[in-house]
């Protein structure tokens, strides 16, 4: 990669609305932790993104490698975040996050 | 245009055609299947940027593990989604209006940045020259950056771990093999000599 032919700018618009969908998503289904969690998928997706243009508009790898650790961390958290789900949704039989009172000291 | 652009152009209008279904749509089967289009999409951009290495693992890591994992999840839990879906447009004006100022607050940066030529002739890690993607990423990954390496090791251990510890249970009325009950039998415990009259029975 030379000369990066898509502009910094096309990288950083794409990624500001994924992470805006993120936000509006989470604040959309309040109640699903499903799609919540999805958002949160979102958001991170759109910091990769960023990350990705920046290291080919600058010429510059540390970008990538730090793309590949958010990769890591958002995929041990999705995994403990679905384990969560699933006993919170043995214990209570909903996954509506309304019910998350039963830890009230 | 020339065609990477206009490639950019079609995956990044798809990428963000499907995140918006994916928060949009009332049955979370197809959140995630969308969600999956999102990140093949992203694939392609990446691609496009010269991060392939990064591409792939986020098709093979991203679409093949994890998106599996969230199908998984949503069909093993009987939920009534329309339950969960009622009264929701209840925070849609807040969302709305949190949503626009971010969005106007980030494309306000992301169009008035300025980056020094300095900047971009000095990066601390080049692409070297004739060098693939994948052997650049991992001759830094397994050097500079190894330290991270085997702190991202640890979160996905740690992760795992966790995981199983949490949704591990054990069911009370379940009958188990008990091997140390088995292997500690002895003739004594195991054998019982019965004194029978005749014409009796036990």
């Amino acid at each position: 990669m030379m000369t990066p032919v898509i502009g910094l700018s096309h990288f950083l618009a794409l990624a500001a609305i994924m992470f805006t969908l993120g936000i509006f998503g989470i604040f959309l289904n309040r109640k699903n932790v499903i799609i919540i969690l999805m958002s949160i998928e979102l958001i991170l997706l759109a910091v990769n993104i960023n990350l990705v243009g920046f290291s080919a508009h600058l010429n510059d790898l540390a970008g990538q490698v730090f793309a590949l650790l958010i990769l890591t961390v958002a995929a041990a958290e999705a995994a403990i975040g679905l384990a969560i789900l699933v006993i919170f949704f043995r214990n209570r039989g909903s996954i509506a996050v309304d019910d998350v009172n039963m830890m009230k000291g | 245009m020339t065609l990477p652009v206009f490639f950019f152009y079609v995956f990044a209008f798809i990428a963000v055609a499907s995140a918006l279904m994916v928060i949009s749509s009332r049955n979370p089967v197809h959140s995630v299947l969308f969600l999956i289009l999102t990140f093949l999409n992203t694939a392609g951009i990446f691609m496009l940027a010269g991060a392939e290495f990064l591409a792939l693992i986020l098709v093979v890591v991203y679409v093949g593990a994890v998106m599996v994992l969230f199908l998984f999840v949503v069909m093993m839990l009987d939920v009534d989604f329309a339950e969960l879906k009622r009264g929701a447009l209840q925070y849609m004006p807040v969302g709305v209006v949190i949503g626009i100022i971010v969005l106007v607050e980030l494309l306000m940066v992301a169009g008035s940045q300025f980056l020094s030529p300095e900047l971009a002739a000095g990066s601390v890690l080049p692409f070297g020259a004739g060098v693939s993607n994948t052997q650049a990423l991992g001759e830094v990954l397994y050097t500079r950056y190894v330290f991270l390496f085997l702190g991202a090791g640890m979160v996905l251990l740690v992760a795992m771990i966790g995981a199983i510890v949490l949704t591990l249970h054990h069911r009370p009325n379940v009958k188990r093999q008990d091997i140390s009950a088995q292997v500690a039998r002895r003739p004594e415990t195991a054998v019982e000599v019965v004194k029978v009259k005749p014409g009796q029975g036990l």
